[in-house]
């Protein structure tokens, strides 16, 4: 007898594919649903539609079964429904604004959708194991400073409703920090794993907390400044605190010392207490976050206020899709797609929307968890925490948990740089996962062992 | 590396948690508040895309939504418009205003918690939620003769079912077009309402029950004389004096009849002769005698003091809590500090009609499901019984004399007993008087009760200015009932 049996890891490839049937099926369900509640009628093409949706995620599968088998199961069919779900919203409002199928964002949004999933196979097939990543270390941390700040630079940033967050080339625009995202994650995993040691292990202890060595301070330093002059310069929170959090949260986890944490959140609170003090947007911000219906907070903006009384007009169950008026809100198809939904799918429809994302988190936390190598580890780790953080951004600024700030939604707002930037950064991961469940490299252990024979010795 | 790995998937928990906190309180804890903000665009919308439901007078719709194609939906229209202008009110994107559409908004939006199981299968079922309908009460033949009477005329006018208190008709002139307000043309909206509104002769008061309060002049002394008679000193047949003019107590004021005169020969007049000839000094004395709490309690009977909603809140008619000598005998004939409304004064000529029993005034009859189901019907109350049938026998012979022999022969009807009382109510100097006049037909079996006042209708000194100018408008009432 054996007792050491050879274990074969499930891919799970299969089930996988059920998943995707089932996320298409529940888009397809959404989009007839619209169709329904606004001219009662199926919208002609409708299966022509899911059929080329149904091609897309399936044809994403097949490459995850050509190049990455073992790669998780359940990213593919969550991120599938949230970019159909998004879709449906998007087409959704495009009815209410009057605009037809044909010149409407939500097609703009689809065909960016089909792009994504091109790249982001793309990414997949060429990147044959992630960590050829770390070669380009500080190739990745130069693209994606600069990414980050390009907003800045004269004539292609531009800034608008007030955020300066997108460049634009010709005609076409770009919020070049959603790529900056996976760069710079890139950038502190490789660089973390080579400095680790030296920001981990030296330094004096104060109260209970080890502080590092003046020296090893520079990175965080120039993490810190980086960030202040988005939220500055950009007038951008939401990217700002995301840059400066996916740091600060993958130098704990590179180092696992609380005392980064503790300087990350003091450098983070006492920058963004004096912008506070110094620039109007930032005061403007904060009063519209504490106060939104005050009357002076009103006469600034009152599109959290819309948004929030969208979603109280949802309630516990929502109007059901196609049948409130988010279209009352501005941006209710890209920065506010939450009240959007809140107010046609209900308070119980945002919490399993919320749940995908949950879901979705905690399998890239898992596959850091079981990635083998530090620099996978933690780029998995720091993957998943910017799409974790992103979603606290949007959602917590639209439902007054923190000030109000431009971001994206991953995979349901519109816009084609966001699409574009979160696929990829699925691709990563499943590449990193299929990594860190593919089994060990053949080992027999049965051969080293043997056959051992048991006896039973009867004490007297 | 794990460990702190593990760590950040707690803060991930945290960061969601805390998501699902906010959400959970913008959508559930707070959503009543924010849905209730004035200037939340989307309720009111939402109101407008749910079909609200008609008012009906007998058959005829009177109020009713219909379907357009702008982004409210549905617009209210008003088929005779100002003829039940104050019974319907209006409803425009600024929400219910006035009448009906006002005091039962929640039945006919929809959104009444006794229509509650109705919406829950509205939402299985897909089909588009509906508000209730309301049957009124009102005759539209009483409606259309008091308008048609009053044309020219400010006042009111306001008839009941005497047995159950069914509002019969319910006309407040100047009148206005609630379709002027309930366009979906926000300019134009804007400009008609301020029209109406500043306009000083008020066209949007609903004069019946919630316009300034009216001295009733001469046709209080149905209370009066009620009081007198409930008291058991005094009958029909009572002789009482009628002088000319009447010394106040304690004052050197005096009070004189309208007519010149005394009541009577001698000074004397029988209690039924001064009801019909409406002799000031007669029931001024007759007041003083039986006291003012006396005369206070058999108002508070008839109603005086009580908050009635019909469903519209109707204003309390009042009568002073203090009064002294003089103040009472001027009281008693419907002078000093009564004030009243014309339902008010309706309700006593019911009361008077019912054996003495006031029934609550009441204008829906029924209220009626999207489906056609009866939600709810109005069954007939008790308010109170003012006075004992053989008062209520009495008053009213005193009450026919008045119309057969006395200030109201114009309130006669051919082969009808009726049963009224003119009034004539000064409001100051050099303005001319208001005319009233209460009454009941037929007599010996009320079929319906009215009271009509016609502001500044009256001829100054003149008892008769009641009979002559808002006696007819009752009678056209009555005979469009009895016809």
């Amino acid at each position: 007898m054996s007792v050491v049996s050879s274990y074969t890891p499930r891919r799970g490839r299969n089930v996988e594919l059920v998943l995707l049937i089932g996320a298409v099926a529940i888009v397809l369900l959404a989009y007839v649903n619209v169709g329904l509640a606004t001219s009662e009628t199926i919208p002609p093409g409708t299966m022509a539609l899911a059929g080329g949706y149904l091609a897309m995620a399936v044809g994403f599968h097949l490459v995850l079964r050509w190049r990455a088998s073992y790669a998780d199961p359940l990213m593919l069919p969550i991120i599938t429904l949230l970019n159909g779900l998004g879709l449906v919203m998007i087409h959704r409002i495009d009815l209410a604004n009057g605009t037809s199928i044909s010149d409407g964002v939500a097609l703009r949004q689809l065909m960016w959708t089909g792009v994504a999933v091109v790249i982001a196979a793309a990414v997949l097939v060429v990147l044959r194991d992630h960590r050829v990543l770390r070669r380009y270390t500080y190739l990745a941390g130069v693209v994606g400073f600069v990414l980050l700040l390009l907003p800045l630079m004269p004539v292609i940033g531009t800034s608008i409703y007030g955020a300066r967050i997108w460049i634009r080339i010709g005609s076409m625009s770009f919020q070049p920090g959603e790529i900056a995202k996976i760069a710079l994650a890139v950038f502190f995993a490789g660089y973390l794993v080579q400095t680790r040691d030296a920001l981990s292990v030296a330094g004096r202890k104060v109260l209970g907390l080890t502080l590092p060595r003046a020296r090893d301070l520079g990175p965080i330093l120039i993490a810190w400044l980086a960030s202040l002059a988005v939220l500055v310069f950009e007038r951008d929170l939401g990217s700002s605190l995301l840059f400066f959090g996916l740091f600060v949260a993958m130098l704990y986890v590179a180092t696992e010392r609380v005392s980064w944490i503790a300087i990350g959140l003091t450098l983070f609170a006492a920058g963004a207490y004096v912008a506070y003090l110094i620039f109007g947007h930032v005061q403007t911000r904060v009063l519209l976050w504490l106060d939104t219906f005050s009357p002076e907070a009103l006469q600034a903006s009152d599109q959290l206020a819309k948004g929030l009384m969208g979603m109280a007009a949802g309630g516990m169950f929502g109007t059901g899709l196609g049948r409130g008026r988010p279209d009352l809100t501005y941006f209710a198809e890209s920065d506010f797609i939450i009240p959007s939904f809140g107010e046609e799918i209900g308070l119980v429809g945002l919490f399993a929307l919320l749940m995908l994302y949950v879901l979705l988190v905690q399998r890239g936390l898992r596959t850091s968890l079981g990635t083998r190598d530090g620099f996978g580890k933690l780029l998995a780790a720091g993957l998943s925490f910017s799409l974790a953080l992103q979603c606290f951004v949007v959602v917590g600024g639209v439902t007054r948990v923190i000030p109000l700030t431009g971001l994206t939604m991953p995979f349901l707002s519109s816009g084609g740089s966001s699409l574009l930037a979160n696929w990829t950064l699925v691709a990563i991961l499943l590449r990193i996962s299929d990594h860190a469940r593919r089994p060990m490299p053949e080992v027999n252990l049965a051969h080293e062992v043997g056959q051992a024979h048991t006896e039973v010795v009867r004490m007297p | 590396m794990n460990a702190p790995v593990r760590r950040l998937s707690i803060v991930v928990a945290i960061l969601f948690a805390s998501l699902l906190v906010s959400t959970t309180l913008i959508q559930y804890v707070f959503a009543a508040d924010l849905n209730a903000r004035p200037d939340n665009r989307r309720t009111l919308l939402s109101t407008y895309a749910r079909e609200r439901g008609s008012i009906l007078v007998g058959q005829t719709s009177v109020a009713s939504s219909v379907p357009v194609d702008d982004q409210f939906k549905f617009q209210r229209e008003y088929s005779n418009g100002e003829l039940y202008a104050h019974v319907t009110g209006s409803y425009s994107f600024y929400g219910a205003s006035g009448g009906l559409e006002q005091a039962e908004n929640a039945y006919l939006s929809g959104s009444s918690d006794k229509l509650f199981y109705r919406r829950v299968s509205d939402l299985f079922t897909g089909r588009r939620p509906q508000g209730a309908t309301l049957e009124t009460t009102l005759d539209p033949a009483v409606q259309r003769a008091a308008v048609k009477a009053m044309t020219g005329i400010r006042g009111a006018a306001v008839a009941l079912d005497p047995k159950t208190g069914a509002i019969l008709a319910m006309v407040s002139q100047p009148t206005f077009d609630p379709n002027d307000l309930a366009g979906h043309d926000l300019t134009a909206l804007d400009e008609n309402y301020d029209k109406l509104n500043t306009d000083p002769q008020r066209p949007l008061v609903n004069r019946t029950i919630n316009g300034d309060l009216y001295p009733p002049g001469s046709i209080f002394k149905v209370i009066t004389a009620a009081a007198a008679l409930s008291s058991g000193e005094y009958t029909e047949d009572s002789v009482l004096p009628g002088p000319a003019v009447l010394n106040l107590p304690g004052t050197t004021a005096s009070l004189p009849n309208m007519f010149d005169g005394a009541c009577g020969a001698n000074d004397k007049v029988s209690f039924t002769r001064a009801m019909a000839i409406s002799c000031n000094t007669a029931f001024a004395a007759v007041g003083m005698d039986i006291g003012a709490d006396a005369l206070r309690a058999q108002a508070e009977k008839f109603g005086f003091g009580d908050s009635l909603s019909v469903p519209m809140r109707v204003t309390p008619s009042t009568i002073p809590a203090e009064l002294n000598m003089p103040q009472l005998a001027q009281s008693s004939i419907g002078q000093f500090d009564v004030r009243v409304t014309p339902l008010q004064m309706a309700m006593v000529a019911a009361g008077v009609a019912n054996d003495g029993t006031v029934m609550k005034p009441y204008l829906v009859q029924s209220v009626i499901g999207s489906d056609l189901s009866v939600i709810d019907t109005t069954d007939p109350q008790e308010l109170s019984q003012a006075v004992t049938p053989d008062v209520a026998a009495q008053l009213t012979r005193m009450m026919e004399a008045v119309v057969s022999d006395g200030s109201g022969t114009r309130a006669q009807i051919d082969g009808v007993a009726v049963a009224g009382k003119s009034g004539t109510a000064q409001h100051g100097e050099g303005r001319k008087p208001h005319a009233w006049f209460i009454s009941f037909a037929p007599a010996d079996d009320p079929q319906i009760a009215v009271a009509v006042i016609a502001e500044d209708g009256g001829v100054t000194g003149s008892e008769i200015g009641g009979g002559r100018v808002a006696a007819p408008i009752a009678r056209q009432m009555m005979e469009a009932r009895l016809k």
